[in-house]
């Protein structure tokens, strides 16, 4: 076949990358090698976009094992243990087909963290969804959610936290991240590198069909008004055989036989194929006869480009094939040598015996495009929100409109359809600042959370970076976990666009200035571009996935008010930021204005002293103060413990919807014992942190001055106006 | 005592379970699906998952396994028998159990703490709980909404062979306690000779107070005990 002009634009390449093409392989490339470039070279698989600047992540501290570069990243716990995690977006193929898109988000996360050994023990989402009313987003939010528990109910893997948004920026590209969380031992961690040359080469798990065809292509393109038409394209989950896939592979990593593994993820057998060889300095030679076909007359081209889901390369050692199959026998999965390992450097794919490809791996990997694209600074948006310009709202009022809003409201309605308890170890689940896992049968846990603030990013790219990392953070911090690393996945538009390019390279900025000064280093990510529809990109939103450490059980805190008549104290000081609030967006519908500062040093002094305050078991409850405010973070201390307040705003503050709507960054409250009070205002003296004494607990109501009150009950009924409007819908 | 909890391909709350049995000094196996036989057992517990991935009817193919040919046996022999979410799918699926498990009401999975009222505690199962007490357990399921026949339910409710059924906090059976519809809130059922309980809520769940909160601990003591 001769390959023309619209060949080659059909499978996502300019001309000057086909250009390099040629240059690379001496000679015109045939159909099913142009296939194999454009899934090796598009933006999912070669970060050819995002590289240099992610290049400026700090990836290293004292308790990281591997960085980025490997299926996940690994960081030490102690006592042997790591924990094995990542975060990934499956954002375009759930806009097209929500079921699927979003349970194969799932899977595809899970794989990634069983390949290197370790048993997923907890899974996280971040997913984002368009305005509320918008006619697509009800069925989008039903597919999506039902996707995501159908398959980790299935697989058993407690859903465990998460955040669902709602902007219309998403209306028609809505966003699904999703984030696996392992444990290994530290000496059994599995990696990618094939080494030695003749090893066998060993498909595993389900067979190929031919749906994904071209998905990591058409994750890195915009949609447009045809963007239906890619449904197949999209891959279809099969949690069942997932779950057989991770014990015959857990179960394979306990014998000393496996060289290297890799899962068949993004552009499948081509993509692990060629990063196994290339990590390792080989060549890898695949006879296409031998794979395990769904459908009949299958070609090459299909095969290599297939996404099915449930599969995975192993290269083995010598003599350990028996050993293999018997295990993969057991749990009823093909195990089939397709293949071996070759000292040519060369991807080599035999056909009913011709060469049908040969391809140099190092022009699909390391030489594949890498740009340096022109991108422009965010203009500082200097606008500011004047109370006095706007219509006159009441405070009670407004509260109650902030917590009844999708945003705001209580997401039971998601959550309640994830098993979040399975695996019997979850000690905090959705809802709580941060989720808490226990490493089974040990007297320690992991802390867990997932967050992105998009409208602040929006605003302020670089800021908005810093920020994210700093909730992250404090998230952790709030339930009395030590911060020790983080994935990220960065969802952005169009990087052909320079704006879009500047919003990332300012982003990326902000996060590693967060990350050094909090030494919460990234080791693990994605990066998601061409979210938009018809040039319309939708906010940066990047995704923060924190894990931090728990040693001692006892000496955990979460946001439940524990006692009538305590006293509440919020740390950090109060400015009454309201630029790029939760209050101005909902109720004003404004979204000019910068978003808060955040000063690092503040945060850092702020969190570790909520780290000594519980660690010394000084304080009833704790919350990280983020979107909505003070009064925000107040009505959730309140509706999960049913306990009531009784606050005054200090007397020299001025304006009483900036105190408590405010967004200030770096602040948390304390609900802390009258006869500790001493004690904790000493602590924070002491050490020069800024606090005030705002109320104390009651029975009953919610108060604020004057202002404000509200039964318990009826707050709590606010809370929950969108979960009956959804259940209603759904019935 | 010892116990033997059985192993699908898909199941998935059987380490959870093997591992509240251990911690409450029963002497566990885990059985795999394929063995024909089993071990020496006074309790055998088929825990929730998928078994075989359940996309036909939840529990249908498991019921027609090796191993359930076994525990059939030794369930007609007398051998207590506790089916927990998809092994109380399963053991309605072999006829041990009668009744049916639908969809759950609003047809969605529905994974959330409930509270329980103790109905009836005079079964080998529940006799450490203290009649009309409350207790809090967690549920998971697509399909827990129980049904039975008139005939049937009559027996149940006779012959006290509902153990526990859906409560609010105060202790209220009610339609907006009810998780599922299940009838009458139904949250497990004993067969007529009491060996064999089938029931929604994970027990396992609930037997650390670290963890969650130790609810489940005296369904397994209440085996123990002579």
């Amino acid at each position: 076949m001769i390959i023309t002009k619209e060949i080659i634009d059909f499978h996502g390449l300019k001309s000057e990358e086909y250009s390099k093409i040629k240059l690379l392989m001496n000679r015109e490339p045939n159909y099913l090698e142009l296939g194999i470039f454009s899934a090796m070279w598009n933006e999912h698989c070669s970060y050819k976009s995002s590289k240099i600047h992610l290049k400026k992540l700090p990836i290293k501290n004292k308790n990281v094992i591997q960085g980025p570069g490997e299926n996940a990243g690994v960081i030490d716990i102690g006592d042997g243990d790591a924990i094995v995690f990542k975060i990934e977006s499956h954002n375009h193929p759930s806009f097209i087909e929500p079921y699927q898109g979003a349970a194969t988000g799932v899977g595809g996360i899970l794989r990634d963290v069983f390949t290197m050994g370790a048993r997923p023990i907890a899974l996280l989402n971040s997913i984002h969804f368009g305005d509320p009313n918008n006619k697509k987003t009800k069925n989008l939010l039903n597919g999506v959610v039902s996707g995501i528990g159908g398959y980790g109910n299935c697989i058993g893997i407690p859903t465990v936290a998460g955040e669902t948004k709602f902007n219309s920026t998403y209306n028609e590209n809505i966003l699904v991240n999703a984030m696996a969380v392992g444990l290994v031992n530290k000496e059994k961690i599995f990696y990618s590198k094939a080494k030695g040359v003749n090893k066998a080469v060993v498909y595993v798990g389900s067979k190929t069909g031919r749906d994904g065809i071209h998905g990591a292509s058409m994750a890195s393109a915009e949609f447009d008004e045809n963007s239906e038409d890619k449904k197949p394209t999209v891959q279809v989950g099969d949690p069942f055989t997932e779950k057989l896939l991770m014990e015959a592979c857990l179960e394979l990593m306990k014998k000393d036989s496996i060289i290297s593994i890799q899962d068949m993820g993004a552009a499948g057998l081509t993509s692990s194929s060629v990063e196994m060889a290339y990590k390792g300095g080989l060549g890898i030679e695949l006879d296409l006869d031998k794979i395990p076909c769904r459908e009949e007359n299958m070609s090459p081209y299909e095969m290599m480009l297939s996404e099915s889901q449930e599969r995975m390369l192993i290269i083995l050692e010598e003599g350990k094939e028996n050993e293999a199959r018997q295990i993969f026998k057991k749990w009823d999965l093909d195990f089939v040598v397709i293949g071996k390992t070759t000292d040519t450097k060369n991807l080599s794919l035999k056909f009913k015996n011709e060469v049908v490809a040969s391809i140099p791996i190092e022009a699909l990997s390391s030489k594949a495009p890498l740009y340096d694209r022109k991108w422009v600074k965010k203009k500082l948006d200097k606008k500011k929100f004047n109370l006095k310009e706007h219509k006159k709202i009441k405070f009670d009022k407004a509260f109650f409109e902030l917590i009844s809003s999708p945003n705001h409201s209580n997401k039971k309605w998601v959550t309640e359809q994830y098993d979040q308890m399975v695996m019997g170890d979850t000690i905090e689940r959705s809802g709580a600042d941060a989720a808490i896992v226990k490493i089974h049968q040990k007297d320690k846990a992991i802390a867990i959370t997932v967050d992105s603030s998009a409208n602040y990013c929006k605003s302020h790219p670089f800021s908005g970076g810093k920020q994210i990392v700093c909730e992250s953070w404090r998230n952790l911090v709030s339930v009395g976990a030590k911060p020790i690393a983080i994935t990220n996945c960065l969802n952005f538009g169009n990087p052909e666009n320079p704006e879009i390019m500047g919003q990332f390279a300012e982003n990326i900025l902000g996060i590693k200035e967060a990350c050094e000064f909090l030494d919460y280093p990234v080791v693990s990510g994605n990066v998601s571009f061409y979210n938009g529809t018809n040039n319309n990109n939708i906010y940066p939103t990047p995704v923060i996935g924190g894990v931090g450490l728990i040693k001692n059980l006892n000496k955990i805190q979460n946001h439940r008010f524990k006692k009538i008549d305590s006293q509440i104290i919020i740390i950090g000081k109060t400015f009454g930021h309201l630029d790029q609030s939760a209050f101005i967006n909902e109720l004003y519908d404004i979204h000019d204005g910068m978003p808060p500062e955040i000063n690092l040093l503040n945060e850092k002094n702020n969190g570790e002293m909520i780290l000594k305050l519980i660690e010394s078991e000084s304080i009833n409850s704790v919350h990280d103060i983020s979107s909505g405010g003070v009064i925000l973070a107040l009505a959730e201390m309140s509706i999960s413990s049913q306990i009531g307040i009784k606050i005054q705003k200090p007397q020299k503050t001025s304006n009483i919807f900036e105190y408590f709507f405010g967004e200030d960054q770096g602040r948390y409250l304390i609900e802390v014992d009258n006869n500790n009070l001493s004690k904790v205002e000493k602590m924070l003296k002491d050490n020069d942190i800024y606090f005030e004494n705002i109320g104390i607990t009651q029975k009953e109501y919610f108060e604020i001055d004057k202002d404000l009150k509200i039964k318990i009950k009826e707050l709590y009924e606010l809370n929950n106006r969108w979960y009956n409007i959804f259940n209603g819908l759904n019935n | 005592m010892n116990s033997s909890v059985i192993v699908f391909p898909g199941s998935n709350c059987d380490r959870d379970v093997a591992t509240a049995l251990i911690n409450l000094q029963f002497k566990n196996k885990m059985v795999w699906h394929k063995d024909s036989e089993l071990p020496k057992s006074d309790l055998i517990v088929i825990p929730g998952g998928f078994s075989y991935g359940d996309y036909l009817r939840s529990g249908a193919i498991a019921a027609k396994s090796n191993i359930l040919k076994e525990v059939i046996k030794a369930a007609k022999s007398g051998c207590l028998v506790l089916g927990i979410c998809n092994g109380f799918q399963i053991l309605i699926e072999t006829g041990l159990l009668q009744g049916a498990l639908l969809r759950n009401k609003n047809l969605k999975f529905v994974s959330k703490d409930i509270n329980l009222k103790i109905i009836n505690n005079d079964n080998k199962f529940c006799k450490n709980y203290k009649k009309n007490s409350i207790i809090n357990l967690n549920i998971a399921h697509n399909e827990g909404n129980y049904f039975t026949q008139k005939d049937h339910l009559k027996e149940l409710e006779d012959n006290n062979l509902i153990p526990f059924k859906y409560c609010d906090i105060e202790g209220s059976i009610n339609e907006s306690s009810n998780p599922n519809g299940s009838l009458n809130n139904i949250a497990g059922i004993l067969n007529n000779k009491k060996n064999i309980l089938g029931m929604m809520p994970h027990p396992e769940r609930m037997v650390n107070s670290l963890i969650s909160n130790s609810n489940g601990i005296e369904l397994f003591t209440s085996i123990l005990s002579k």
